[in-house]
């Protein structure tokens, strides 16, 4: 009875005492934003549309290629507001249609119709449209009022309600099944056009009763492509084959005829191999569009024409040549046509998106502003007045990072000065000593500037000191807490950000990067090699051909560097980085093509030399899912390579879903656990081991499950072999130290649940001095627990430290946005079901089946990152802080303190005490050493 | 041992043996449909190969065979051929340049009902180093690992010591035969979250602490409610009777 009273007191001891340890992360209402940042993307523009033509509006709406519907201040750039839809085609905005307060959306292929109100982004309605792919939409209005949209679908046309949504008609569309759909119409009257194409036979036009969706009548012409409404309802069209415009009065009620009009006669001509474009303008939806209309001749030539009034006649106005991209916009009564011309021919960069915002001055002339989407992904805001000038650029790119890496930044001049004096080579006694000097002298002069500009400075008003981050003033901080982030992005942009502000600064796109393409960003060199520039190499693949090449540059400036890259005719199957660094302090990249020949980068002479001497202790790996082998290879002298294992896992029964092996930059510094009695469990760190993780092909839910390998990268040998029943992926894992940690769905009991392994070699080390792959005879002994964890997740990552001393947490994005900090302690194979001495010695929390949330351990509060796809985590100089950058749809940068500050002073620490205290103590000791002596004299003298 | 005939190659087989045998019976879920036939089951053989040459170039000659005997209980044993003359030098020569030992097996199926569906092709391998496989008197541990339906998916092999500190190997006879220790690893289960336990153990904490103390506290809260209701209860009783004088009496 007496120890189970004991017992049951410790238990909620122990659960307060852990509850201290552990609640460490949350954030302060002052600390907020202090070293974190968060920026919001929305993707690339397929719509956009300003609010309203007057000088004054900010608001600028986007619909993106991310599925989002956000709306811009277009005086900065910054977000109003933004609503994310789900991922995928389901998702996906068909178009947007704005008319003065209503933003009309069609989404998912025609499932959704959607109205938003502009002002303030909350929705209006939402009603589910019949099945059928989308084709079109436009506003339906009879006298200057807009009431009612029509959606055009393959099959069926619709008419809705602005109000409501509710659906006033809806019609099966004549002959669907051989006339394409494609667009329709309706310039103010009482009736909806649709025009139809049947493919290599002609062209019909059904006319729609606006009032009950009869069909009033149906036209049909020749065989035609791209045709527009101009003018006051003539239809356009513009056939490549015969080089001719052609012309049809829609409304006329008696059947009409096709007008031919060669563009021989106009004196215009096609480029060879070019389907011509018309592109006209409707300022309101109730109205007629505009009798101007743009006719695109070639891919940088078009030409402005007018439809004279009684429509019989076409008229060229102006010839724009060379113009990629021409657009309308209207203001009140004056309707500009803006063409986008490139300055120089060098320009390569297409622009896919232009859209003009024009507006009516205090002294009604047309102000203009124009928004433009490249293919770079940027956004950028142009105003045209009296000066031309970028408002603001978004790089819409880093919507979608693809990896990121964080380099350190470089020291300052004079630092770097000092490093230099001992990175050079010794040359005698005398340039040496003369070295020095310089050195000195030169660290004297920045000591006098940096006195001068304090002087300077304290005079001016505080206000007036810039703090501007540029790339020159750039310069590593007292604890390394400040990095350039090296950010890839799908589109192939690559972007240099300072982690302490998030200011992008600088960019580069790389041309020609396919959209598939694979990146790997690997740091060849660091920055501590002064005076050898930092070195990035970026691997491009192409993910069809499996080709690659390689992006050199400085991570810091975003240089491309001269280096010369090495030929590399064949696919790439693995790229490793050797620890074998050149005379330039440059590590080696070994590239394996498919024929498991080896290229080195870079191959110097000396780098060669120390390969060969090496080649038999390199051992690569080379992972196959679609075989689902894994096998390793070891290099040979001539750089060829040769199979030394091969661990086959049949895919009829389980598909490798993911290899992971360790990061190599982690230190651990602990090699073992002191257990409860005093003895040590000894990790087992293995550098090589990696954690495959395979899925069964048959997904019954009794008999799907996960498999968890552990396998020796050098030797192929299977180090462990665990199965998790009843389960499934999606696994998320990280493999760190001596532990794996998973995720995945049981099946079973429909939750998430988390696993965690851990490796130990027991209470003896085999060899203490060395770890060698290849002499470690003895399996190591595996523990396991299993916990329910109350939520999905989105990914998964460890912080890391600089030497590995600070407690390890796991960084776990959850698919609301939070980021949530779990102690590893929590994951502890070793957690105990009953509580005894040894385990509370230990500081082990009694086993619990369920893992808690706790909202404090969220590390970015309320800044929610939407659709998380990756963690970053990145050692600083200080050992108990750990940078993190989140990624997905937003980017969040921000530190940890897994095991609180421990090596910090708080921001509090009371100095005046302190030092008061110390200055007490040195007097009393010297007045009291003064007496002492004074009564030994005094003694003596006795 | 005694027989160590230097110049015939296989005339003396000595069958160094056998090990082991993990159970199955932990892990199987659709393999085991046949039981009443498997232990009828006669079993086969697979070869088990080996290659060390001084050019690095495999070259795989028979070792031994491994005897798979499919059952309740898979058991693996294995019969390997002594090495000849010509072979100990050619290790030892392996050895001097530190070239590897290969090993390689068929992928098979462990499990005999699955054995004949499919023949599967192509091989798995391992190595270990030459001079640590001299060193240590050819003692070595093979270990098999199959997946969840039995299929062989790996094979690994260490010496026992594992280390390569260059000593001398005098005694050729210490490299005739090998001292094999053969391994069959199954995958073992990941355990689930262990709710049932802990639910237990939470009641069992729950009825340690809270039932004595409920008990006790009832009485310890309300003795005096108790006590004073039937102190009214008496003193209303007789309170009937002579009015007044049972009040004196209480105080």
């Amino acid at each position: 009875m007496k120890p189970s009273a004991k017992m049951a007191k410790l238990v909620p001891l122990l659960a307060v005492f852990f509850y201290l340890v552990c609640v460490s992360e949350a954030v302060f209402e002052d600390q907020v934003g202090k070293f974190d940042w968060r920026r919001q993307y929305v993707g690339k523009v397929l719509f956009a549309s300003f609010d309203s033509p007057s000088q004054s509006s900010k608001k600028l709406f986007v619909a993106t290629d991310k599925n989002i519907f956000a709306s811009l201040n277009s005086r900065t750039g910054d977000l109003f507001w933004r609503h994310v839809d789900k991922m995928g085609p389901e998702g996906a905005v068909d178009t947007l249609l704005v008319n003065a307060q209503d933003a009309l959306m069609v989404i998912g292929d025609g499932r959704l119709l959607r109205s938003w109100d502009t002002n303030v982004g909350g929705l209006n309605w939402e009603v589910v449209l019949d099945t059928g792919s989308f084709q079109a939409a436009c506003f339906v209005g009879i006298q200057d009022t807009v009431k009612h949209v029509a959606v055009l679908k393959k099959t069926a046309i619709s008419l809705h309600y602005l109000s409501n949504g509710h659906q006033k008609w809806v019609e099966n569309l004549p002959d669907s099944d051989t006339v394409k759909y494609q667009a329709v119409y309706s310039g103010g009257g009482e009736e909806v056009f649709v025009l139809g194409m049947v493919p290599h036979s002609h062209l019909t036009i059904t006319v729609y009763s606006l009032e009950d969706g009869e069909i009033i009548r149906q036209v049909t012409g020749p065989q035609l492509s791209s045709c527009v409404v101009v003018g006051r309802g003539v239809l356009m069209c513009v056939d490549n084959y015969t080089q001719a415009l052609y012309t049809l009065a829609i409304q006329a009620e008696d059947s009409p005829q096709f007008r031919q009009v060669l563009l021989q006669s106009l004196d215009l001509e096609v480029s060879q191999d070019f389907q011509p474009v018309l592109v006209s303008t409707q300022p309101h939806p109730a109205r007629s569009p505009l009798p101007e209309f743009f006719l695109q001749l070639g891919p940088d030539h078009h030409i402005l024409l007018q439809l004279s009034e009684d429509g019989s006649t076409i008229a060229p106005l102006r010839d724009f040549q060379p113009a990629f991209l021409v657009s309308f916009a209207t203001t009140g009564e004056k309707t500009v046509a803006a063409v986008m011309a490139p300055k120089n021919t060098t320009v390569s960069l297409l622009y896919p998106g232009l859209y003009v915002h024009a507006f009516l001055k205090k002294d009604d002339s047309v102000g203009y502003r124009v928004l433009v989407q490249t293919e770079d992904h940027a956004l950028t805001f142009i105003q045209l007045l009296a000066r031309s000038r970028v408002v603001w650029t978004r790089e819409e790119a880093l919507a979608d990072v693809v990896t990121m890496e964080m380099v350190d930044l470089p020291l300052t001049g004079t630092q770097a000065e000092l490093e230099g004096e001992f990175g050079k080579k010794a040359d005698g006694l005398l340039p040496m000593v003369m070295k020095r000097l310089s050195s000195q002298v030169i660290l004297l002069q920045a000591w006098m500037a940096h006195l001068w500009k304090l002087f300077y400075e304290a005079r001016k008003p505080r206000s007036q000191i810039k703090n501007e981050v540029t790339i020159e003033t750039l310069s590593r901080d007292e604890f390394n807490l400040q990095k350039m982030m090296v950010m890839v992005t799908a589109s192939g942009k690559l972007f240099g950000i300072d982690s302490k502000s998030g200011t992008i600064l600088w960019k580069h796109y790389l041309e020609n990067v396919q959209p598939n393409a694979a990146f790997k960003l690997i740091v060849q060199r660091t920055t501590a090699h002064f005076p050898h520039p930092p070195q990035c190499t970026l691997l491009i693949k192409d993910k069809d051909t499996g080709l690659a090449t390689l992006h050199v540059f400085n991570p810091i400036f975003g240089r491309k560097s001269q280096i010369s890259l090495p030929a590399l005719p064949r696919p790439i199957l693995q790229s490793l980085l050797l620890p074998v660094i050149d005379q330039d302090y440059a590590k080696c990249l070994l590239l394996v093509d498919d024929q498991y020949k080896v290229t080195a980068f870079p191959s110097t002479k000396n780098v060669m030399q120390q390969l060969q001497e090496m080649a038999s202790s390199i051992f690569f790996y080379l992972v196959d899912s679609e075989q689902g082998t894994l096998s390793g290879f070891r290099l040979r002298k001539d750089l060829s390579s040769e199979l030394i294992w091969e661990v086959v896992l049949p895919t009829e029964v389980q598909k490798i879903v993911a290899v992971k092996g360790k990061r190599p930059s982690e230190h651990v510094h602990s090699q073992g656990r002191v257990m409860g009695d005093r003895s040590v469990l000894y990790k087992y760190l293995n550098p090589n081991l990696l954690a495959v993780v395979t899925e069964s092909t048959d997904t019954h839910p009794e008999r799907a499950f996960v498999g968890m390998f552990l396998v020796d990268g050098v030797t192929g040998r299977i180090i462990h072999e665990a199965v998790q029943r009843k389960a499934r992926g999606p696994i998320h894992f990280v493999h760190s130290e001596n532990w794996v940690v998973y995720e995945y769905w049981n099946t079973k009991s429909r939750r998430n649940e988390f696993s965690v392994l851990e490796l130990f070699e027991g209470t003896e080390l085999y060899n203490s001095t060395v770890f060698s792959s290849l002499d470690r005879p003895h399996l190591p002994q595996v523990l396991q627990q299993s916990y329910i964890f109350p939520s999905p997740i989105t990914t998964m990552e460890a912080t890391l430290t600089e030497k590995g001393i600070t407690s390890r947490h796991l960084l776990v994005g959850l698919p609301s946005g939070a980021i949530l900090s779990l102690p590893k302690m929590f994951l502890d194979p070793r957690r105990p079901e009953v509580v005894n001495e040894h385990s509370r010695e230990e500081n082990l929390i009694p086993y619990a089946p369920e893992m808690p949330i706790r909202t404090e351990w969220f590390i970015n509060y309320n800044q929610t990152i939407s659709r998380l796809k990756g963690i970053y985590t990145a050692p600083s100089g200080l050992e108990s802080t750990c940078l993190v950058v989140a990624y997905g749809l937003d980017i969040y940068q921000t530190r940890v303190y897994p095991s609180k500050q421990f090596d910090v002073l708080k921001d509090d620490y009371d100095y005046v005490l302190i030092s008061s205290v110390l200055f007490a103590l040195f007097f009393a000791t010297m007045i009291s050493k003064r007496l002492a002596e004074v009564k030994l004299l005094n003694r003596a003298w006795r | 041992m005694a027989s160590g005939g230097p110049s015939f190659l296989l005339l003396s087989m000595v069958p160094t043996i056998l090990l082991l045998c993990i159970d199955f019976a932990c892990c199987n879920t659709g393999r085991r449909t046949s039981d009443g036939l498997d232990t009828d089951f006669t079993g086969f053989s697979v070869p088990l190969e080996h290659s060390f040459e001084v050019d690095d170039v495999s070259q795989f000659r028979v070792r031994g065979a491994l005897q798979l005997r499919g059952g309740r209980e898979t058991s693996v044993s294995l019969s390997q051929n002594q090495l000849s003359e010509e072979d100990r030098s050619t290790l030892k020569e392996v050895a001097a340049v530190d070239g590897l030992y290969r090993i390689r097996v068929p992928r098979v199926s462990l499990s005999a009902d699955r054995q004949s569906d499919r023949p599967m092709d192509g091989f798995l391998t391992a190595f270990v180093r030459a001079c640590s496989l001299v060193e240590s008197h050819l003692s070595d541990v093979i270990t098999l690992h199959t997946d969840v339906s039995g299929f062989l998916i790996g094979v690994s092999i260490v010496t026992i010591p594992g280390a390569c500190r260059g000593t001398e190997v005098e005694d050729e006879v210490d490299l005739e035969a090998f001292n094999t220790t053969l391994n069959v690893i199954a995958p073992t289960n990941a355990p689930q979250p262990e709710t049932a336990l802990f639910i237990e153990r939470m009641d069992m904490e729950n009825e340690k602490r809270g039932k004595p103390q409920e008990q006790k506290s009832f009485f310890a809260k309300y003795w005096y409610l108790i006590l004073g209701g039937a102190i009214f209860l008496m003193a209303s009783s007789s309170a009937q009777a002579p009015a007044g004088g049972a009040e004196e009496q209480q105080s």
